[in-house]
């Protein structure tokens, strides 16, 4: 009788009814998170090694910071409503709360690098000085997190494109993608506060 | 078009390259004939190099690593042979810049591609079998993490014979490896091989410590865990905490090479000791994450052949906790001459200091369990009481390095070089091979010879001391490291008594070459066919199943009522297998070759990237992140193993059982 019995039918006398995909995801987590550990303790090493550079407080603009950090916030928040859309089986609501958290993150995204190529432009770019190294490649590694972020959040809403309703592995895919964009918020606002207002003030 | 890549790139006006190319292309086009003439690539292709199957996969683990340790002695016994010849205006036969790729080279190679390659396949073949699992955690991610090892090893010996290797020590410590004072691609091969290689053995750390944590049998408590899976288990944690520290110094190393950046640089700021610290950061709780591992298996080995438990299995798993936590607090005495300060050198002293306790209570924990036992001096034993002899004397002189004064004196001697291969070799290669003699029948069905064993451990036991125990002699003499040429008389000798020691060490690979011959040979003979699944009388679950195991492992989890659950079950005369019960259909992961993939497009990005051959990175990257979505669009990724099935490869197995008994 078993021959003939599809996968999904079958699922359900599994031993293992709990899939390790979110706890996996979560332990991934826990090791980007001592990837930006590290990275936030080189920035304290060189945050003053200026080599006759610009200090933080020269290049920072703070106002347009302010607006990334908003940005950045408010989009865990929409993404917090898609889940919650995900999790009634509410899959256009869900593509929608998504879409809107795409393109916050894609303002995001644009914001950084604008304040970057303006930081370039003026000669104040990552070969300037050990401080902006430090500067440029934890910010720099936060915003190549985001825009994984944003290709993945594409990926998926491709993938729940024309759907009628989410299975169990999609549902842990939004679910992994949620705490990773939530986790880049904790970053970011680990990086306003130690790199940009302490930077400035 | 071609970056940086040029005709002259290829070494060939060196005749020790030529030579070693011609060697190893005529290797590689008879291993590719062979394969050819047998009709055996389908068979490669569908049954290993997309497997998922973790024993398959640790199986690979071990034929790269052992590929890894060919490659990596070649240049140890190129190393004592030039310091053998190179004496008073001698200037031997390696000329410097060679030389420093080659003990650049030695060091990657036999840390991040044997050792941890052999590692990684241990825990592969030994760890879902050992909590009564029938797979890993992330099947898929285990064939990729074998993968990224593999291509990076790949990338190190591509260096041979396309451009160079790094010429500044397997760490490579800046500023000599900035592009200002190494501009050739050799840093670059070396960051690119170790980043990629990082990445294999990070998702190994996270899919093996999910796996323990999550897909252990009904019954199997954290404190009914075989020591081998507790070993492992405090090594991915630490695998998890450090190899992230590694991506960010090779990264940073990278950012000042490629765009000029002033993290390690002279000048713009920049701060070698930074770089100091991040890479021993996770150099240090490295060294665990290798002899961890070897530790438990010393524990399993111990147990069996000397017929009783484990003396102390709480503290031995107390012992290895505390060492995994005391690792992350010791890196700093890797360079107490920087000039911290006495504070600070005295406490990462006396931390280094304390390690030696746990450490020293595994000792006493293997020899209490052999006292008293009816030890069997199997060819596996050999190389555990050789381990303990070595691994103390190893253990003692690193206690010396640990005090900083002395510290000062010894520091970038070859003192320091015969240390850590005393507790290297000692500790970690004769565990790993301990272990492969150990498990060897549980992955393929028969035994390894043994007198071939016994030859191997010989010649490597008394190999060892004769090529290091002078080291720490010229060591006090000050001899210091990555010397190519002296002129001190007093040296001489010693050298040529280490030169000796590495052609030893060299018969005891011969030996183990040998064994594996002879095994594969003589594999049918009824001494050595493994019908039972259970050659040595073991204590733990993986051999409560067929050798080799069925690919599902268990055909009904097994149920775990006490630590050591398969001698449980067997004094108490329960079938682990529950033979004939009722069986049900077994979920299991489909083959994908989606790991392969990614692997050989990550190739193609470090092959760019080192030439600054930017299109062909691009291909690459691109490559990866397609293979990943294509991976993640996937939904047939699983299927069940009929009911039929699994009967049918039981009964096969019970009727083994049933000769086998009947034999006795």
């Amino acid at each position: 009788m078993a021959q003939n019995m599809t996968a999904d039918a079958a699922h359900a006398h599994d031993e293992h009814h709990e899939s390790p995909v979110v706890f996996g995801f979560w332990l991934y987590l826990m090791t980007d998170c001592i990837i930006f550990g590290t990275l936030f303790a080189v920035f304290a090493v060189l945050r003053d090694q200026f080599a006759g550079g610009p200090t933080g407080h020269e290049v920072f603009e703070l106002s347009g910071v302010g607006i990334e950090t908003a940005i950045l916030l408010f989009s865990s928040i929409t993404y917090g409503f898609g889940m919650i859309a995900a999790h009634e089986n509410k899959v256009s609501t869900m593509r929608t709360w998504l879409g809107v958290t795409f393109l916050l993150g894609l303002g995001f995204l644009f914001m950084e690098i604008r304040e970057f190529s303006h930081m370039i432009a003026e000669g104040n770019g990552p070969d300037r000085s050990a401080f902006l190294s430090a500067f440029f490649t934890l910010v720099g590694t936060h915003g190549l997190h985001v825009t994984c972020g944003l290709l993945w959040m594409a990926v998926l809403l491709f993938q729940t494109a024309g759907k009628t309703e989410l299975n169990e592995r999609m549902i842990g895919k939004l679910t992994c993608l949620s705490l990773f964009w939530h986790f880049l918020d904790i970053v970011w606002i680990c990086v306003f506060t130690f790199v940009y207002l302490m930077g400035v003030l | 078009m071609f970056g940086k890549l040029t005709l002259s790139a290829i070494p060939y006006d060196v005749p020790i390259l030529v030579g070693t190319f011609i060697g190893a292309a005529i290797a590689g086009l008879a291993v590719v004939g062979l394969i050819t003439y047998y009709g055996k690539w389908g068979y490669l292709w569908r049954e290993w190099l997309t497997s998922v199957d973790h024993k398959r996969i640790g199986v690979m683990y071990i034929v790269v690593a052992l590929v890894a340790l060919f490659r990596g002695f070649a240049d140890a016994i190129m190393m004592r042979s030039q310091l053998a010849l190179a004496y008073a205006g001698n200037p031997g036969y390696l000329p410097p810049h060679h030389y420093d790729q080659i003990f650049s080279a030695h060091g990657t190679i036999m840390i991040f591609f044997m050792a941890m390659a052999f590692m990684q396949g241990l825990m592969n073949i030994v760890v879902p079998l050992q909590i009564g699992a029938r797979d890993v955690a992330f099947p898929f991610v285990n064939t990729l993490s074998f993968w990224m090892t593999t291509i990076s090893f790949l990338l190190v010996n591509i260096s041979l014979f396309i451009g160079e290797f790094s010429q500044c020590g397997w760490l490579a410590y800046p500023p000599l490896s900035e592009q200002q004072f190494s501009p050739g691609v050799g840093v670059d091969y070396y960051i690119w091989a170790v980043q990629l290689s990082g990445v294999g053995t990070l998702l190994t750390g996270v899919n093996f410590f999910a796996t323990i944590v999550k897909m252990r049998a009904p019954g199997m408590t954290y404190m009914r865990m075989p020591v081998f899976t507790w070993t492992i288990f405090c090594t991915t944690v630490l695998i998890m905490v450090a190899f992230p520290i590694l991506t960010v110094a090779m990264g940073l190393l990278g950012l000042d090479r490629y765009l000029g950046m002033h993290f390690f640089t002279n000048d713009g700021g920049g701060n070698q000791m930074l770089y100091l610290s991040v890479i021993w950061g996770w150099g240090h709780p490295e060294v665990y994450i290798l002899v961890l591992p070897a530790f438990g298996a010393f524990s399993e080995i111990t147990q069996t052949f000397s017929r009783k438990p484990l003396f102390g299995y709480k503290t031995m798993v107390y012992a290895t906790a505390s060492i995994m936590v005391l690792s992350l607090v010791v890196w700093v005495h890797h360079f107490f001459t920087m000039g911290a300060g006495p504070n600070v050198n005295a406490f990462f002293g006396i931390m280094t200091m304390i390690i030696a306790v746990p450490t020293g209570v595994k000792i006493f924990n293997w020899l209490f369990t052999m006292y008293k036992g009816r030890i069997e001096f199997h060819a596996t034993m050999y190389w555990v009481i050789g381990f303990m002899i070595t691994f103390s004397i190893g253990g003692m002189t690193g206690v010396m390095l640990a005090i900083p004064a002395s510290d000062f004196v010894l520091h970038n001697s070859l003192f320091v070089i015969a240390h850590f291969h005393n507790v290297i070799i000692g500790g970690v290669y004769f565990g790993y091979v301990a272990a492969m003699n150990f498990w060897f029948p549980k992955s393929f069905g028969f035994k390894l010879n043994e007198a071939w064993g016994k030859r191997a451990f010989w010649c490597w036991f008394i190999g060892f001391y004769v090529a290091f125990m002078p080291l720490y002699v010229v060591g006090f003499e000050g001899m210091t490291r990555r010397m190519n040429h002296y002129d001190n008389p007093e040296w001489h000798p010693w050298l040529l008594i280490a030169e000796a020691g590495a052609v030893l060490i060299a018969c005891g690979i011969v030996c183990q070459l040998t064994q594996l011959y002879v095994s594969i040979r003589d594999r049918n003979l009824a001494e050595n066919r493994d019908l039972t699944g259970d050659p040595w009388n073991a204590r733990t679950l993986e051999w409560s199943t067929s050798s080799p195991p069925p690919f599902y492992n268990f055909a009904i989890l097994p149920e775990v009522h006490e630590l050591d659950a398969f001698a449980h079950d067997k004094e108490a005369g329960i079938d682990t297998r529950r033979a004939g019960g009722d069986y049900q259909p077994i979920h299991m992961p489909k083959n994908t070759a989606c790991g392969f993939l990614i692997g050989a497009f990550s190739f193609v990005l470090g092959f760019g990237a080192i030439w600054y051959i930017w299109w062909l990175a691009a291909v690459g990257l691109i490559g990866v992140i397609a293979t990943v979505i294509a991976r993640s669009a996937d939904n047939d990724v699983d299927y069940y193993v009929p009911v039929s099935e699994v009967a049918r490869i039981e009964q096969e197995h019970t009727h083994n059982l049933m000769a086998a008994q009947a034999a006795e």
